[in-house]
């Protein structure tokens, strides 16, 4: 897994790439808690368009992050999600938590108008 | 069953990767489509994972075996600990169900939802095996 970070004001953005199992979540993890708890980040932009693969350990490490940012009045935007990895996300329901942008359904629709 | 396979690994993490490797070379053996590979990767993800972090607690020089066997209608899975085993194993597959605080729940859930069969046969402190089946007949080209 690689994470790329990019840091303006309070908003981290994060393109991953590669693998996102129990082997390379704990990565992800650390990098997002750290700049939480050293810069005060409330806004945590996840770019998902290289990754390759997720499950559960990786999806569970979203949603904590997810609900460690919501107390602090921070947010998550999940974005360019490869429609592979959006089928398994939708299994686990965290778009009906988390915020998605430019999911591959809503670009579809937009295809279709 | 005409091809079987039977791999004994160490718990380490990296492993699961190496799980998922394989099942996605015989996947595309048996010509599946990339979505169906997509979740056998996740399922045996799943399965491993759960040796590995509950079965285990993360300890890791311990063995998991992993069997594959398919003909042209079935492809097995069965994933093997000798950990701690699962006290109630209804309770365990129940959607959402965690004992750990941080994680959802979700790997029966996709076992399940991904596969035709899934058994659990688990004795505490002896260890668990899940035994999964996803029927290729409607799945496969067929080669007329
Ligand atoms: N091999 C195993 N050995 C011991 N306990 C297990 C094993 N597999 C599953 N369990 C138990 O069953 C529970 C449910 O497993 P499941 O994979 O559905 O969820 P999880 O692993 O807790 O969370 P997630 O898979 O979403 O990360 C686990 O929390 C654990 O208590
Ligand atoms: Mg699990």
């Amino acid at each position: 897994m690689l994470i790329e970070k990019n840091i303006q004001r309070q908003t981290l953005t994060l393109n991953l790439q590669g693998e996102l199992d129990m082997n390379t979540s704990e990565t992800l993890r650390q990098a997002i808690d750290t700049e939480i708890e050293r810069r005060g980040i409330r806004t945590v932009i996840l770019n998902l368009e290289e990754v390759s693969f997720i499950d559960s350990s990786g999806l569970g490490v979203i949603l904590g992050r997810y609900k460690k940012l919501l107390p602090m009045g921070g947010k998550m935007i999940i974005t360019n999600v490869p429609s592979h990895i959006y089928k398994i996300m939708e299994l686990s329901g965290l778009p009906r938590i988390i915020e998605f942008e430019n999911t591959p359904s809503r670009k579809m629709e937009g295809r279709e108008k | 069953m005409k091809n079987q396979l039977e791999l004994t690994f160490t718990s380490l993490p990296g492993n699961v990767g190496i799980a998922r490797m394989l099942i996605a070379s015989v996947a595309a053996q048996l010509d599946l489509a990339l979505s169906d590979i997509e979740e056998l990767k996740v399922v045996i993800s799943e399965a491993v994972s759960n040796s590995i972090i509950h079965g285990y607690k993360n300890k890791e020089d311990m063995p998991i075996t992993l069997r594959i066997e398919y003909d042209e209608k079935k492809l097995k899975i069965l994933v093997r600990d000798q950990g701690c085993g699962i006290p109630d194993i209804e309770q365990a597959m129940q959607p959402a169900y965690s004992t750990d605080p941080e994680r959802m729940g979700l790997g029966f859930v996709f076992m399940q939802s991904f596969m035709d069969d899934l058994q659990v046969e688990s004795t505490v402190n002896e260890g668990t095996t899940v035994i999964m089946v996803k029927e290729l007949e409607n799945i496969r080209p067929s080669k007329h």
